[in-house]
């Protein structure tokens, strides 16, 4: 009986082209996740540890896919959408995305577990814009397809929007959420603007054929595509002058500090850098620009770490600096630049990853942030002082930890740059040493010395150490065997530099100047570390706070708006009205002068009687609706010009307008009534020379409509659409009502636009009305 | 307001209007119809029952919140389109199967489901403004 249905569904199955399918899928699941999301993690801590399973698969999936990478080398998985558009959702898995794919999922498991337990309320809402986050990370990462970039790009900075709001009750985490939303979404604007110029550029959207296209350098679009591009970077990787929100993003919880705004989703435009080296990178403009720029972030962002207390901002602070110097490295663009780029944005990942989860716990347990506060808590917390100490370890540098390898690999890159390298050189050293200080201060200052009264402080549960130790310890792994590594950042550095390269690791490269710079750097972290207390009590000059920048851009915009507002939006319907009538009149008769003579008029049809009466009440309702002496009488007067007019749409063969006019206007007239619960009685406001004015737009407004009908169809273009659409909506939409196949199928895009505007609308109209009211309960 | 013609016709008046909706819906492939007017009709026939019994009557026998209407007439509509791009096709491409015997020739596809979405959405959109309108302008007088 149901056998036909059965073969259908059969036959759809084998449509579906599978492996393409489940690889987009397991790159999206966790936006497919979020309905199990939102449901385990608002049962407890113990159900939204489960979660951690996703990641972990995803973790798992990326390992295989670095696996057919090797065997196989770059590929994509393309499910195409719109190809006239250049839209499809396209991922591209080589060396770079694979790398930074494997660190959020590996990150984000050890993240999840953590926040689990470190979230006391709103576990669901949490979780769902944290996975929300994830997949969008994993889809910039991942994209082929530039536009797939930007819509990713503006999804991370959406949902870390979320995540900095989180505790939304609190105007300080408000303020920051809408800070980190406008200085990124802005350079997310400049990444579109980027990727528009790019696809023109090259003919294509994809990132893989651009790469293989090579450098743009000679494309008179170059310029601008470098200055976006950079722009976009710079916003999201948090570089001078852009700096400021991320220290502000601190008020989110801190899973999400470590998780975003260190391991993953500031390193975007790090990753947009590196990705766009072989296409926009090489040029001096390109190399010159990030490398002022870039030195003054690393600079900037290590020296004011040190005079920090908050641990968080401490930690905020250094990881800007960090950022410059990776951001530096891409920028510079060699194969040994992309290799120390690499390495150290590992190395960074685990200890900064690791040092804000103990940041964190600190927190949890003795309620305080403040470092000049905290000390001897070794006893308490022995296992998260292992934890910190290591990451602290790697973060200063010290032989044996991969941060050691990294810094080594960073001077080497600017010892070789020969443009200003002294003055870079001594840069790079001041804010290593900054940073070095700045690890100690964060993961030995609370558990070294004295104990502090710590109200109960004690030991961590399971999930919140074993995240920040698994970190700490990958750096310890990767520092005595750095070989381990050496496969994925030769690969990611192929994917960057366009050229096959082999990049061999070591723990010890001999008695070079480097080693030298090393150990003046570690001295220098340790002895400005025994020296904190004083730097505590510097202050940061007010003149140095670019965020001055974006408050007078803000107050300036709103400036401007209060001036223009007032004119533009006078909140009176009938002068909007009249501005829409007066435009459209003078445009239409500009038009109608410039082409010449009217066109002569179509046919006429012969008058019936029966639509003439019908015309007729519909006049004399408008001129009744126009006069009328009350609100009632005005509405009863408009519905009946809708009911006559709907008459005349059943007359002349168009029922399903028809249908809807009679539903939509007793319906308006409903709407009406109630209107008028609140209106005041009916007034008359306006002066006798206004209703003429008034008068004469609308009988204009009236002529015109009026002349264009007249004269449609009769200006020598002969439309086929509606035998096309009769002959085609049988044949290829099974059916034979055009206008809802028309509405459903042929257009359903736009259909279903508007009953999202529609939607929207039923919203906005129930926000306003509630305004200042308790909600119905 | 209580005029006993205008609840005893509400009454037998309500089933009517929305088996009419409903037919609206189903035939608006083939005829006159479709989601859209489908949805007004029902959104009508609430508010007639509001103004015969009251906001809170209609509310009640409207048995969801229209709000909830909004969002699970988007996500209808929104998920018809899924079928299409699992078959292979661009998002929202029409898929369709043949239920029952060949020869009682009844299609049933995507499109039908999309406009179960306009329908459930319009009617939320029309009941959220007049159930809210009411709510306020009933409440302070």
């Amino acid at each position: 009986m149901a056998y036909a249905g059965a073969q259908g569904i059969l036959h759809l199955l084998q449509s579906v082209r599978m492996t393409t399918f489940l690889h987009i899928a397991v790159v999206l699941s966790p936006f497919l996740a979020l309905p199990l999301t939102g449901w385990l993690a608002s049962r407890g801590a113990a159900s939204a540890r489960l979660l951690a399973l996703i990641p972990a698969a995803l973790t798992a999936y990326f390992g295989y896919a670095y696996l057919m990478l090797l065997s196989a080398g770059p590929f994509t998985v393309t499910s195409t959408w719109a190809r006239e558009l250049n839209l499809s959702l396209s991922f591209y898995f080589d060396g770079l995305s694979t790398l930074f794919a494997l660190l959020i999922a590996g990150i984000g498991t050890l993240i999840v577990l953590y926040a689990a337990r470190y979230l006391d309320k709103g576990r669901g809402k949490f979780f769902v814009a944290l996975f929300a986050f994830m997949g969008s990370m994993l889809g910039l990462v991942l994209s082929d397809n530039v536009i797939g970039l930007f819509v990713f790009w503006e999804l991370t900075g959406f949902t870390s929007f979320l995540l900095i709001g989180f505790d939304h009750e609190r105007p300080a985490a408000r303020a920051a959420a809408i800070q980190a939303l406008i200085v990124t979404g802005g350079g997310g604007l400049a990444l579109l603007a980027a990727a528009v110029l790019l696809t023109q550029a090259t003919g294509t959207a994809s990132l893989a054929l651009m790469v293989q296209g090579g450098s743009l350098a000679g494309d008179p679009r170059y310029v601008g595509i470098v200055l976006l591009l950079l722009l976009a970077a710079f916003t999201k990787s948090a570089q001078f002058p852009f700096h400021f929100w991320l220290p502000n993003a601190m008020e989110a919880p801190t899973p999400v500090s470590a998780y975003l705004h260190s391991a993953t989703m500031v390193k975007a435009g790090v990753y947009l850098i590196a990705r766009m080296t072989p296409i926009a990178g090489g040029s001096t403009m390109w190399t010159g620009t990030i490398l002022v720029f870039a030195a003054l972030t690393m600079v900037i962002g290590a020296v004011r770490a040190v005079t920090e207390t908050d641990l968080k901002r401490v930690l905020a602070y250094s990881t800007i600096g960090a950022l410059g110097i990776l951001v530096l490295l891409f920028g510079i663009g060699t194969t040994q630049a992309a290799a120390a780029g690499l390495v150290y944005l590992i190395a960074h990942a685990c200890y900064k990853g690791s040092l804000f989860l103990v940041a964190g716990s600190l927190e949890h347990e003795t309620g305080t942030r403040d470092v000049a506060s905290l000390g001897g808590l070794r006893r308490a917390m022995p296992i998260t002082t292992v934890a910190a100490v290591l990451a602290a370890a790697s973060m200063a540098g010290i032989p044996l930890f991969f941060g050691f390898i990294a810094k080594e690999s960073f001077y080497e890159t600017v010892s070789a740059v020969n443009t200003a390298g002294g003055l870079l050189m001594t840069l790079a050293v001041i804010a290593s040493v900054c940073l070095g200080t700045a690890g100690f201060v964060a993961g030995i200052a609370p558990f070294h010395g004295e104990p502090n009264p710590t109200r109960g402080a004690h030991e961590t549960s399971p999930a919140m150490w074993i995240g920040p130790l698994l970190l700490a310890c990958a750096g310890v792994v990767l520092g005595i065997v750095p070989m381990l590594a050496a496969g994925p950042v030769s690969l990611a550095t192929g994917a960057v530099t366009g050229a096959a390269s082999a990049v061999t690791l070591e723990l010890w490269h001999g008695f070079t100047p480097t080693l030298l710079l090393s150990v003046v750097t570690l001295a220098g972290s340790l002895l400005l570390f025994v020296q904190r207390g004083r730097l505590w009590r510097l202050r940061w000059p007010a003149a140095l706070h670019s965020e001055r920048l974006y408050s007078g851009t803000l107050s300036g915009i709103d400036g401007i708006g209060r001036r223009i507002a007032p004119a533009l939006q006078s909140a009176s319907l009938r002068s909007y009205v009249l501005t829409v009538l007066v435009t459209a009149l003078t445009l239409a008769a500009i038009a109608l002068v410039a082409n010449g003579v009217l066109p002569t008029p179509r046919r006429w049809t012969p008058i019936v009687f029966h639509e003439a009466m019908l015309v007729l009440i519909v006049v004399a309702a408008a001129i009744a609706a126009a006069l009328a002496q009350s609100n009632m009488a005005a509405v009863l007067s408009l519905g009946t010009v809708g009911y006559g007019v709907a008459v005349l749409y059943a007359l002349l063969g168009a029922p399903d307008l028809a249908m809807t006019q009679f539903a939509v206007e007793t319906l308006t007239v409903v709407i009406f009534v109630l209107v008028f619960y609140r209106l005041r009685g009916f007034a008359d406001l306006s002066s006798r020379m206004v209703k003429l004015r008034d008068a004469a737009v609308a009988l204009c407004a009236g002529a015109l409509v009026t002349t264009l009908v007249l004269f449609v169809g009769a200006s020598g273009t002969t439309s086929r659409l509606a035998e096309y659409f009769a002959e085609a909506a049988p044949r290829l939409a099974h059916g034979l009502n055009v206008v809802n196949v028309i509405l459903v199928d042929f257009r359903g895009f736009d259909t279903l636009g508007e009953a999202t505007v529609l939607v929207t609308v039923a919203v906005g109209v129930r926000a306003l009305l509630l305004i200042g009211r308790e909600r119905r309960p | 307001m209580t005029s006993t013609i205008l609840r005893t016709a509400a009454r037998v008046l309500m089933p009517l209007l929305l088996l009419f909706a409903f037919f609206l819906l189903l035939r608006g492939h083939n005829q006159p119809g479709g989601g859209f007017v489908g949805g007004l009709v029902v959104a009508a026939s609430f508010v007639l029952y509001s103004i015969a019994y009251g906001v809170d009557a209609a509310r009640r026998a409207l048995l969801v919140d229209p709000s909830t209407l909004l969002g699970a007439g988007l996500l209808t509509a929104l998920a018809s389109g899924v079928p299409g791009v699992l078959a292979g096709g661009p998002f929202m491409t029409a898929v369709w199967i043949q239920p029952g015997a060949a020869s009682r020739s009844i299609l049933v596809g995507t499109p039908l489901v999309f406009d179960i979405g306009v329908f459930l959405a319009v009617i939320g959109v029309v009941l959220t403004i007049v159930f809210t309108l009411a709510d306020v302008s009933l409440s302070e007088d």
